[in-house]
């Protein structure tokens, strides 16, 4: 017996009353905090209003996610979303206030998995004490897009000292290198569940927003600069910051913390775990004389317990990532070039 | 061209083993192995099938014969040769 | 948890390369691996930062991708263009043939598919009436799977273009080649554990040429190494198993029978190379109706383009290493490939790009 799946028709799309009703039975009451001012998302007006702490700059960034499958070990496109958006405003050093949310549906997606997007969602920004205060839906016909593409735009304010967003690239020579914790979880997740490799695997993404781990870090003081290595993995992060900065950053491969399980699937696929996205991991650099605390108070947290000092910022190579090798080797960490092809034979 | 992984055999149905190579699974054909594997057993496994039986034992042979070799070299005292110091580090 | 085969250590990985220092001899010394699965364990650990200067480690035809020939790559798109559902590995996709390359005739239709074992190449087969080409690349660790598909009652509709090839000899006619001075041999580990380590003797008398059968791990590859050089040391060339957790004198006795029943020996080309005599696998007449080239048989062109500037030939063969192409990393990358070596993932050239090409940091 085929149960009718209620699924997002074409008139709904075309705003109205459909799709008031739409909004307001299956979108609007799945967020718990539903505002960040006088103005919100009850309000259905034209925008919202934020309420702004007196100092410290505003960030903002956005995100589009077409990530597939949309449901994935260890989270979904909803969760993603949200921290991929959330992530960024931590590692520019910014208290997330609010978030934004559009939404393109094709015709045809299931109203079941869209909630269920929506809680997920929902529950990052009650993780982290944001309020999602804005958004707009709209419907494509079958076929003129695959299943659903989130965007989600995030405000915030810096929260470090003297209210300055940290950047990702004004750090010096001798400053240390800090990852949060374990490499590679995301993109090797991804990989392990993608049907053509008849594969199974433990493996989870690791997608969380990590704000309330970095916050303890920036309490501290001495971190120079963050970025979160999302496509492209660590390599790609490290990459960046060696180039805009034009120093040269001197990694330990062996001090790099990477799950068994990945491992194992690296090994088995001939990808490498620093190659590959992380969607609840940072990298920080930071003034050498205050690692030891800033590891002390990742650590603090569930979210930085597995956070390691890996390496340092010299001048050796400017603009380059030098790898030493586990076994006393040494190379450069390239940038990664597009979606990482498995090698078979 | 020989990207083959050492994984434990941990369950075998007819010509097909699932292999494990610690967290991670996948399925091995045995029809290329030409010997007996029981659950335990550890296979080397290549596109998909099952090459060669591994076991631990042979792991700690590897070390052995590396150790073998260095211990044979601090035996037998380096003859000087022209050219040799220092080069190449 | 522990892993029993893996072998990075790095106080052993030091005491090697000591051990290395004292075996070296006083003249240069040019070791030639044909695995691409070798050049990347070298490349990805920085092994040759461990070595010193006068023992070069160079990568030969190691790479079934870079050195199918143009011909194989053309009757393969012809098949896919053609509607025929063409299964192959990963990178064979981006060669370039005379005109396109699969990944070419897949963007303007063409059903073309990554598997990642001979096997799923019969199970799409299974799935549809339409024909299916398997286009089987690869050495002796890669033959006995399409050994075995073929062997187990595969479908009428599957039909499979050969293109395995052979590695003691293109070992054997590197030797022959110009500018080869070859000192030793580390000969590849999974290939060996299907052949043994008896098909790599003739070379080794027939040329006094140390052969080492050599594992994947970092310490093995020291290991291997260290080997080569004590035959030289002690001038006692001969072939010697650096890797019997995984091969033995006579190796798997089934897979080569699997093979011997499926395939003949055959004169085939290698790109960069050349034809060389019975260094290629060619299905027996028992499996005719398997054979895609019997099936669907190929005006071809023989020979090769040679493309200016590109010096894969001589990177294929041992006697140039990717810095020495003056296309590498500057015409040539991996997003775009002039030469086949950067197009395989196990052709040197693509394996030095991906470790920042620079062998000895």
């Amino acid at each position: 017996m085929t149960r009718d799946v209620e699924r997002i028709s074409a008139l709904q799309g075309a705003g109205g009353e459909l799709m008031g009703r739409l909004l307001k039975e299956h979108v609007l009451s799945r967020f718990s905090r539903r505002s960040a001012g006088r103005i919100g998302l009850d309000q259905l007006d034209d925008g919202a209003t934020i309420d702004l702490p007196q100092e410290g700059e505003v960030v903002i960034t956005t995100d589009s996610h077409v990530v597939k499958p949309i449901f994935f070990p260890g989270g979904d496109i909803g969760r993603l979303a949200a921290c991929g958006t959330l992530n960024d405003l931590a590692v520019m050093g910014a208290r997330p206030l609010a978030l934004t949310l559009g939404l393109v549906l094709e015709e045809g997606f299931p109203i079941g998995d869209l909630e269920r997007v929506l809680d997920s969602l929902d529950g990052v920004l009650v993780e982290v004490g944001a309020a999602l205060v804005a958004g707009d839906t709209k419907v494509m016909g079958r076929g003129e897009l695959d299943g659903i593409v989130i965007n989600t735009t995030g405000l915030g304010v810096a929260a470090g000292p003297g209210g300055r967003a940290i950047g990702d690239a004004d750090f010096a020579v001798g400053d240390r290198v800090v990852v949060s914790g374990t490499i590679g979880d995301h993109g090797m997740a991804l990989l392990a569940s993608r049907e053509e490799f008849h594969l199974e695997s433990s493996l989870r993404s690791d997608v969380a927003a990590i704000w309330p781990a970095i916050e303890r870090a920036l309490a501290i003081g001495g971190v120079k600069a963050m970025k979160d290595p999302t496509r492209g993995g660590l390599a790609a992060a490290l990459n960046e910051m060696a180039r805009k900065s034009q120093t040269c950053l001197e990694v330990e491969e062996s001090a790099i913390p990477v799950r068994d399980e990945a491992r194992a699937l690296a090994d088995l696929v001939g990808i490498s775990p620093l190659d590959v996205a992380n969607e609840g991991k940072a990298v920080l650099i930071v003034e050498a004389a205050k690692v030891g605390d800033v590891l002390a108070a990742l650590r603090s947290h569930p979210l930085g317990q597995d956070a390691a000092l890996i390496g340092e910022v010299t001048s050796e190579y400017r603009g380059r990532v030098v790898l030493s090798t586990g076994v006393g080797g040494r190379r450069f960490l390239e940038m990664p070039l597009g979606d990482p092809v498995p090698r078979i034979c | 061209m020989c990207l083959a992984a050492p994984g434990r055999v941990i369950a075998i149905a007819g010509n097909e083993a699932t292999v494990d190579y610690g967290g991670v699974r996948t399925s091995a054909r045995l029809d290329a192995l030409g010997e007996p594997v029981a659950v335990g057993d550890y296979v080397l496994v290549h596109t998909g099938f099952a090459i060669r039986r591994l076991s631990p034992e042979d792991g700690e042979e590897t070390l052995r014969l590396f150790d073998e070799l260095l211990a044979s070299l601090q035996e037998v005292p380096r003859p000087p040769r022209a050219g040799d110091v220092g080069e190449g580090r | 948890m522990t892993r029993p085969f893996a072998f990075g250590d790095p106080e052993r990985a030091r005491a090697l390369a000591d051990a290395i220092l004292l075996l070296v001899p006083a003249q240069r010394v040019k070791i030639v691996h044909v695995c691409g699965t070798h050049e990347v364990t070298i490349t990805q650990h920085g092994l040759r930062r461990l070595l010193p200067e006068r023992v070069e480690i160079l990568e030969g035809p190691g790479c079934p991708v870079c050195v199918t020939p143009t011909r194989d790559i053309d009757l393969a798109v012809r098949l896919a263009e053609a509607g025929a559902i063409l299964c192959t590995f990963g990178d064979m996709t981006r060669v370039p043939g005379t005109r396109r390359t699969l990944e070419d005739a897949r963007s303007t239709g063409a059903d073309v598919r990554t598997v990642l074992s001979a096997s799923e190449a019969v199970a799409i087969s299974r799935k549809t009436d339409r024909d299916v080409v398997f286009f089987a690349v690869g050495f002796e660790t890669t033959a006995p799977m399409t050994a075995a598909i073929l062997l187990d009652r595969p479908p009428p509709n599957l039909s499979v273009l050969v293109s395995h090839k052979l590695i003691p000899p293109a070992m054997a006619a590197l030797l022959g080649l110009p500018g080869a001075e070859v000192s030793g041999y580390i000969a590849p580990g999974h290939v060996s554990t299907v052949i043994g380590t008896r098909p790599y003797e003739a070379l080794s008398n027939e040329h006094r040429m140390p052969v080492v059968v050599g594992g994947f791990e970092p310490l093995d590859v020291l290991y291997a190494i260290a080997l080569v050089l004590r035959q030289i040391r002690d001038r006692s060339p001969r072939v010697e198993n650096a890797y019997p957790r995984a091969v033995t004198e006579e190796g798997n006795r089934r897979a080569q029978a699997m093979m011997a029943e499926v395939f003949e020996a055959s004169d085939v080309a290698w790109r960069g190379i050349g034809t060389i005599p019975a260094s290629g696998l060619a299905l027996r007449e028992r499996f005719a109706a398997f054979d895609a080239r019997r099936r669907f048989p190929a005006e071809g062109v023989e020979g090769e383009e040679t493309i200016p500037g590109c010096r894969c030939s001589e990177v294929l063969t041992a006697r140039a290493v990717p810095t020495d192409c003056p296309l590498f990393a500057t015409r040539c990358t991996p997003l775009t490939p002039v030469g086949p070596c950067m197009v395989g993932g196990e052709g040197a050239c693509s394996i030095w790009f991906r470790y920042g090409g620079r062998p000895r940091l």
